[in-house]
């Protein structure tokens, strides 16, 4: 990746010729990803647990 | 599936960069400048109702306002991708620098735009979640697909879309579209017009390039500077509606300082120095300025409406 932010040739090439590191900054990154949805998706559970009390305890 | 197959998928010859993107890109694919002032004036727009939500309802609502906010921002990013890649102010967001793959933006545009509904919906009410289904929907196929590569008038009415959140937040806490939440609304409503050709004053070269006819593309600088002073006299005018509708004399006088200063700043913009074609020769500083205090205007204004209800 440069420094812009912007793919390089490096990131458009064959994922089958990556080298160790590339194929470990994909994995960091696919963790991060993995991370954050973990995050949300606990969120939302504990939103729809906290919504379901409030209604359940009458006209909010 | 193996790590090798992970690392990407073949499209064509091509290899589609999935590992090119992380958690930033993908909240960056949500706008969230935008967002920010979505969720603000949502929330002014609920705490200033006459009826007030329980807190753990009235955050779900916010949230939802914000998550369909989000998932305009991306859907609008997914259809513009291609006219994204042609402008300097637009090439290095996740979709057109290729962090993202198009499928990807798509498909959580419109699951978050379809959460924010459901969340809105049984957290508050029905009627906030239609109108904030409407006003997602509003953004994505009447402004950015329909209006925006079509005619200089895009602003002008697909303005309404960004307008809508002060009123989904006061119908979230009251079920209702009253007199005031429909004044928010044209407020907002007048304020893009002036705050977009600002910054399209100087990104004009950006837009021609894609083909979008924004106004200063299409009529010029010259007659721009004059639409902008004009929708900004149309603009103040209108923010100090609400006075006719409850609100106090802080939001009337913090309301009036800050449109006389939006009117000299779109004045100085008429009067910028400029060649016998209209470009300006101070590289558009007056309009930078304009577009700056814009934003704070629109803050301002909803802090003082909220100042009002808190203190009077």
């Amino acid at each position: 990746m440069a420094m812009d932010g912007n793919l390089t040739e490096r990131d458009l090439k064959d994922p089958k010729e990556w080298s160790k590191a590339e194929a470990d900054e994909f994995r960091r990154r696919r963790r991060g990803r993995n991370l954050a949805m973990l995050a949300a998706l606990g969120a939302l559970v504990l939103l729809f647990y906290a919504i379901s009390i409030v209604r359940l305890q009458g006209p909010g | 599936m193996s790590d090798v197959q992970a690392l990407g998928h073949e499209e064509g010859d091509r290899a589609v960069p999935l590992a090119a993107s992380a958690v930033g890109d993908w909240i960056a694919l949500l706008k969230p400048r935008v967002m920010a002032l979505v969720v603000y004036t949502a929330a002014i727009g609920m705490f200033v109702a006459p009826v007030h939500l329980h807190p753990v309802l009235a955050f779900a609502a916010i949230l939802s306002i914000a998550i369909g906010g989000g998932a305009a921002g991306a859907l609008n990013m997914w259809w513009e991708r291609e006219t994204d890649a042609l402008m300097r102010r637009t090439a290095g967001r996740p979709l057109p620098a290729g962090r993202i793959d198009p499928d990807g933006a798509l498909g959580f545009g419109i699951v978050l735009g379809v959460a924010s509904v459901l969340l809105m919906g049984l957290a508050a009410n029905w009627l906030a979640a239609g109108a904030l289904a409407g006003s997602i929907l509003f953004y994505v196929l009447v402004y950015t697909a329909w209006l925006k590569p079509r005619t200089p008038q895009n602003i002008v009415i697909g303005g309404a879309a960004g307008a809508f959140p002060p009123a989904i937040g006061w119908a979230a806490a009251t079920g209702s579209f009253e007199a005031m939440p429909r004044v928010l609304v044209v407020i907002g409503f007048r304020w893009t017009p002036p705050h977009f050709w600002a910054l399209s004053l100087w990104a004009r070269g950006d837009y021609a390039r894609a083909g979008i006819p924004m106004l200063p593309v299409v009529a010029g600088a010259r007659e721009t500077r004059r639409q902008i002073l004009l929708y900004s006299v149309v603009l103040v005018a209108t923010s100090l509606l609400p006075c006719l509708f409850g609100a106090g004399w802080i939001y009337g006088v913090v309301t009036a300082v800050l449109g006389a200063r939006f009117l000299w700043l779109a004045v100085r913009v008429l009067r910028d120095a400029q060649d016998e074609r209209g470009e300006s020769l101070t590289r558009d500083a007056p309009a930078k300025a304009l577009f700056a205090w814009s934003i704070l205007y629109l803050f301002g204004v909803f802090a003082a409406l909220l100042a009002d209800h808190l203190l009077i």
